[in-house]
């Protein structure tokens, strides 16, 4: 059978499953469409939460980035798995002791402020918005490269499922396939790492593998003119790597998605452990993907070691380059910086499989991965958009009268709604969403954690401070990303009108306006009247995990 | 009450402890000393670049998975020194 029809097998079989168990866990009542009735076992929400985190960019895009960056990528490897545990420690049990729907709730409450709790609900759509539109577009490239449909018709089978699961299922439905696809996607990214790993070093676990090739890679590179592969900082300054790291460790906490998942437990011990599940399944894929980023580079190195100029006729480069993931430069390719040029990062994962000559049955199952891993963020974030419109917004904002039945039915309008606004943006990226995505950490740091942290571990902090540090801290992050990629953001410019601040860069930048956000909000409050005794009381409540 | 406070105070320890460890691991090894710690193999590896791409990761899975374990164990110890002392006991948690 050949590769397109596998992955029509995989693909297929996979989404009947989704739309099964979606039917499977339709609810009745919001707080099942909210909070999935909060009786998720602990390992069942670490598997969501693993699914719900790692989307199209880190299984398709992360490993290639790696690839390419060397040492420099590890900003990602220790970025997104780090939060975890500033989640775990600084946040999760708290919320879930606290125990309502959502991130605005909690800052609705917690500052005793319906502006707190709008605020917190416009920052929470922004940031989903702008992430889950690239999932969309993920879902559509998936398609389009292994099944030969067109993007747009691709985009609508993802909203279709999507629709099918979130309208009746909201946060049940959603969150059982989401352990389906964290099956689907960690099974398709480790069965080809295992393949590669063995055919390079006859050790089929890639973690121990890696260190066999490190060597051999960086003699190649070295032979071909480049620099050693786990040199550090590269691409990157010191203070950079370091204030990329703890930016997206800290947007990793603050992402509204993600959050969102430990107010689905029984209990505060269970919200603890699903951390702990998360994480470890999340490891499987983070540490797999530094060895899959290292085989590729090796292998293609070494094939154009061996094949010089003649690399471009491999039939890989030819399937790529008819998509424009390839482009060989009119020259051909002479030198190895050339050949680094001409490949898209985004194909090493999609391509290591059928570079490495596996069987097509294992290059059909990268689909299905990809798919996976793209649907499950994109419903994740669907749903925090549905309940900060319907929840936060409608339910407590404009009509808090509104009856049980009328509340359902908005959220189930809403995730409607949002899905096929998303799938509008996937097809017709605005040039602007595309370069905030890669910033949703940066205002997710500087909006969202430092108020929560704050809002548990300081008694003293109060509305003003909250209100002024969460506003200080976006628009100071968001200003800089905008005078940073002017060339992308401002129309008529084209270049960019600040190139760093204090040395650091536009990904790295929210770590200040995190800074200023702690600094902001602690200062105002201590200059304005403490919150009052029923806050106080509760903070002390959810500090003490005791029924 | 006091049982609930000294519950706390004991928990901020943990916290902060393991916290200096994510840091450690995370920052300190990985990013701050590399340079330093690459002189060192582990394996066929520089154990600086290991730190930065596996061993960190590592780490960070082991501190949750103590901090679970840990802070179950304080809870239900937590529970019993308030049995003992019912008047004094933690505010009662009503939901919400």
């Amino acid at each position: 059978m050949s590769i397109q029809a596998w992955t029509w097998v995989t693909v297929g079989i996979t989404f009947a499953a989704y739309l099964y168990i979606g039917y499977r866990s339709r609810v009745k009542s919001t707080k099942g469409f909210y909070v999935a009735g909060q009786g998720v076992p602990a390992i069942a929400n670490g598997a969501a939460t693993a699914a719900d985190w790692m989307s199209a960019a880190s299984f398709i895009s992360m490993a290639g980035l790696i690839s390419f960056m060397g040492f420099d990528g590890a900003v990602y490897l220790m970025g997104w798995t780090g939060g975890y545990v500033l989640l775990a420690l600084l946040l999760a049990p708290f919320l879930r002791k606290f125990g309502q729907y959502t991130v605005p709730d909690f800052v609705g409450v917690r500052y005793y402020s319906q502006t707190a709790r709008v605020v917190a609900a416009i920052a929470a759509i922004f940031v989903s918005f702008t992430y889950v539109a690239g999932q969309m577009a993920g879902v559509g490239v998936a398609f389009g490269r292994f099944l030969e449909i067109p993007f747009e018709l691709g985009v609508a089978i993802g909203m279709v499922v999507v629709a099918f699961f979130a309208v009746l299922g909201g946060m049940k439905g959603i969150t059982y396939t989401q352990v389906a696809q964290y099956c689907v996607l960690i099974f398709a990214y480790t069965v080809p790492a295992i393949a590669i790993a063995l055919l390079l070093t006859g050790n089929p676990v890639p973690q121990l593998a890696m260190e066999e090739i490190l060597p051999k890679l960086n003699a190649i590179q070295h032979d071909l003119g480049l620099s050693s592969y786990s040199n550090p900082f590269t691409g990157l300054s010191k203070l950079n790597v370091f204030a990329i790291t703890l930016c997206l460790m800290a947007g990793t906490a603050g992402l509204p998605h993600v959050i969102v998942r430990f107010y689905t437990v029984k209990n505060v011990k269970a919200a603890r452990w699903s951390a702990f599940w998360a994480l470890l399944f999340i490891g499987i894929l983070y540490t797999t993907a530094p060895a899959v980023a290292m085989f590729a580079k090796y292998h293609i190195l070494q094939q154009f070691a061996e094949l010089g100029p003649a690399i471009a006729e491999q039939s890989w480069m030819q399937n790529w380059a008819a998509t424009g993931l390839v482009t060989i430069p009119e020259g051909g390719i002479q030198t190895a910086d050339q050949l680094l040029e001409a490949i898209n990062r985004d194909i090493i994962v999609l391509a290591t499989p059928e570079i490495a000559r596996l069987p097509a049955v294992v290059v059909a199952l990268v689909a299905a991965g990809g798919l996976a891993a793209a649907l499950s963020t994109a419903s994740g974030l669907l749903l925090v958009i549905s309940s900060a419109l319907a929840h936060d917004i409608y339910g407590s904002v404009i009509n808090p009268q509104a009856s049980e039945k009328r509340r359902l039915f908005v959220g189930r309008a809403m995730i409607f709604l949002a899905v096929v606004v998303a799938g509008v943006l996937g097809v017709y990226p605005l040039g602007f969403v595309a370069e905030v995505v890669a910033f949703a950490f940066g205002l997710a740091a500087a909006s969202f954690f430092p108020v929560i942290v704050l809002g548990i571990f300081w008694k003293r902090a109060n509305k003003q401070g909250a209100i002024a540090g969460m506003s200080i801290g976006l628009v100071f992050t968001f200003v800089m990303i905008a005078l940073m990629r002017a060339q992308n953001v401002i129309p008529g410019m084209d270049e960019p009108v600040l190139d760093h601040f204090l040395g650091v860069g536009a990904q790295g930048v929210g770590v200040i306006g995190m800074l200023l956000n702690f600094a902001v909000t602690i200062g105002v409050s201590l200059c304005t009247p403490d919150s009052p005794i029923s806050v106080r009381d509760l903070v002390e409540r959810v500090r003490y995990p005791n029924e | 009450m006091h049982v609930a406070k000294a519950y706390w105070r004991r928990q901020l320890r943990r916290t902060g402890l393991l916290l200096v460890v994510w840091a450690v691991a995370g920052f300190g090894c990985s990013i701050l000393f590399v340079e330093q710690l690459n002189r060192i193999s582990f394996g066929d590896m520089p154990f600086g670049f290991w730190m930065a791409q596996q061993g960190s990761i590592y780490v960070f899975i082991l501190l949750i998975f103590l901090y679970a374990l840990l802070s179950g164990r304080a809870d239900r110890q937590a529970t019993l020194e308030a049995d003992g002392e019912k008047d004094t006991a933690p505010p009662s948690a009503t939901e919400g």
